[in-house]
């Protein structure tokens, strides 16, 4: 499959990615080199195997509806690049 | 031309479970901002999300209740969307393999209309935190607390031709999930949201038109009139000779309209893909037998049994067991004795109309059962007629008052009600012809003691003067 570099802008649209034409260019040819090995993995003869979407044998992980101590507001918020007292902040976001 | 109206909806339902869906932050309506949140439910990067099983059984049971499929093997996916009210920049959800699928609910409406709504499809989500945009900045606030609270969708096939169709849907949806235990359905709250879409045709044919989608409807008024303002429009526009838009579009309660939110282009590609996260969900026949054997009595089989057990009309069972606290309510009546087609008439002419001049819900009222109760007991030993028992009921409701004592301190016990008091005065004058003729010979004590009989009669609770007067009219027509 061929990759574009429209489909690079597309997808970096989605992500609200600002690509510049050199990293564009990068981009387009990093993800051209993993979306052909699909290709290679193509060949494979898939007739009659269940899709699989996870590799390990396992199913049914849960775990108990029971309160735990939610985390301390300072911890969560320090990493944040912007923020006021209570609450994280970003850029205005309208719906 | 005839046009007809054509309708699907997706509701979201949030789940009552105590913890979030994949941390166990607790789900808490309220709080202050980003205090129920942790590293999972904030999005933190290497943070691994694990499924509170309590979802998985709430979301079952919901399928189970609504006639669903259950999906024996499945999954959740990811739905990518870039937008802060979802830290993760994505969305867990399920898209392939929704837990329930292929549902049926029958709805009755207006004078027992009936048809059977398809349920497409039912699927487990998170939902997304409050953003709130400062005004004076040009920055947004974001508090994470609702983000990972447990949501079932439920996404009806176009099978609705009107507003009261759908009104009559989701009361029966909010009903059953209420009877379940899965949701409280608070629309004021938020815990019940529903999205509707929306296409006109020419009445019989078959191809449907297309489609907006209205959100922001928050009371099932709010539904009823945007449908019929939405359909308005689109005919409107088609009769015009103009096209309908494929948006999305915000209903404006204060407007009494609906206007385009102006979707933002490529909005629809979620690039969906199997959550890598969560293992895949496998379901026991023993775990589905288990789920089964714990549902609750749902609100038909209430209705059947109230009409076979207490002999209650169709549409006063339904009423009854519209709302699970009012059947609660109704249950617990009869359980102390009420009769049970007596305190279903208080219960719709006086409960549901004071109810409805409060705006309040059967959920949150003060007025319990034993106070009904006490209050029927009244009535049936004489010591309140209706219209009084009425007004002690008027009065006390709010606050669920003491009805005896309200009675006492306004003096109410008492037999004021002129046509009893009339017949018992007859009685006594009928069942006592010697001390009539000793009243006629003279005999003033006569009197006294036709009074005493007329009193035993009346419990000692009849009105000592009107008691006097009545009897005294009665013997001067003799």
């Amino acid at each position: 499959m061929k990759i574009t570099e429209e489909m690079v802008d597309y997808v970096a649209g989605l992500s609200r990615l600002r690509l510049d034409p050199e990293e564009r260019g990068d981009m387009t040819r990093e993800l051209e080199q993993i979306v052909s090995y699909m290709d290679v993995l193509s060949q494979v003869d898939t007739q009659g195997v269940e899709p699989l979407s996870h590799v390990l044998p396992v199913c049914n992980v849960t775990r108990p509806d029971v309160v735990e101590p939610s985390f301390d507001r300072e911890a969560l918020l320090r990493g944040a690049p912007k923020r006021d007292e209570a609450t994280f902040l970003v850029p205005k976001a309208v719906e | 031309m005839t046009w007809e109206t054509v309708i699907g909806l997706e509701t979201h339902v949030e789940l009552s479970t105590a913890t979030k869906i994949f941390c166990s932050c607790t789900t808490e309506f309220g709080g202050a901002p980003n205090t129920h949140c942790c590293p999972v439910c904030t999005g933190m990067p290497g943070t691994l999300p694990t499924l509170n099983e309590k979802v998985l059984e709430y979301a079952v049971k919901a399928s189970l209740a609504l006639g669903c499929t259950v999906t024996r093997r499945g999954r959740f996916d990811r739905k990518n969307y870039f937008y802060p009210d979802l830290p993760k920049a994505y969305q867990i959800s399920q898209l392939y393999l929704p837990i329930g699928r292929d549902g049926q609910v029958p709805i009755t409406w207006g004078d027992g209309e009936r048809k059977t709504i398809g349920i497409h499809e039912l699927h487990m989500e998170e939902d997304a935190g409050k953003l709130v945009h400062d005004p004076w900045q040009d920055l947004t606030q974001c508090d994470y607390n609702r983000c990972g609270v447990p949501l079932i969708e439920i996404v009806t096939e176009p099978d609705f031709r009107s507003g009261e169709e759908v009104i009559a849907y989701l009361e029966k949806l909010r009903s059953t999930l209420q009877y379940l235990g899965v949701s409280d359905c608070k629309m004021q709250e938020g815990s019940l949201r529903c999205d509707v879409n929306l296409s006109v045709r020419p009445a019989g044919t078959s191809e449907l038109g297309t489609r907006t989608e209205m959100k922001n409807l928050n009371s099932f008024k709010a539904i009823g009139r945007a449908i019929d303002y939405e359909a308005r429009r689109q005919i409107e526009r088609i009769e015009e000779g103009k096209r309908v838009v494929q948006e999305t579009r915000r209903w404006d309660e204060n407007k009494d309209a609906t206007y385009s939110m102006r979707s933002k282009e490529n909005a629809q590609d979620y690039r969906y893909f199997p959550e890598p996260d969560i293992p895949p969900i496998e379901l026991s026949d023993g775990y589905l037998d288990h789920l089964r054997a714990e549902m609750p009595e749902l609100a038909e089989a209430k209705q059947a049994r109230y009409q076979a057990q207490y002999g209650l009309s169709g549409y006063d069972a339904r009423m009854m067991t519209g709302e699970k606290a009012l059947a609660d309510f109704f249950e617990d009546c009869v359980a102390l004795g009420a009769e049970p087609k007596n305190a279903c008439n208080w219960i719709m002419t006086q409960i549901l109309r004071k109810l409805k001049e409060l705006g309040a819900e059967p959920g949150r009222m003060a007025f319990t059962p034993q106070s009904l109760c006490r209050l029927l007991a009244l009535v049936k030993e004489g010591s309140l007629n209706r219209n009084t028992a009425v007004a002690v009921f008027d009065a006390v409701f709010e606050t669920n008052g003491d009805i005896n004592e309200y009675v006492k301190a306004n003096g109410l016990s008492q037999v004021r009600d002129t046509g009893l008091i009339e017949s018992v005065v007859s009685q006594v004058i009928g069942d006592n012809p010697q001390s009539v003729s000793d009243l006629k010979a003279g005999k003033e004590k006569a009197f006294g003691f036709l009074v005493g009989q007329c009193m035993k009669v009346l419990k000692g609770q009849g009105d000592p003067k009107l008691v006097n007067q009545l009897l005294r009219e009665k013997l001067e027509k003799l």
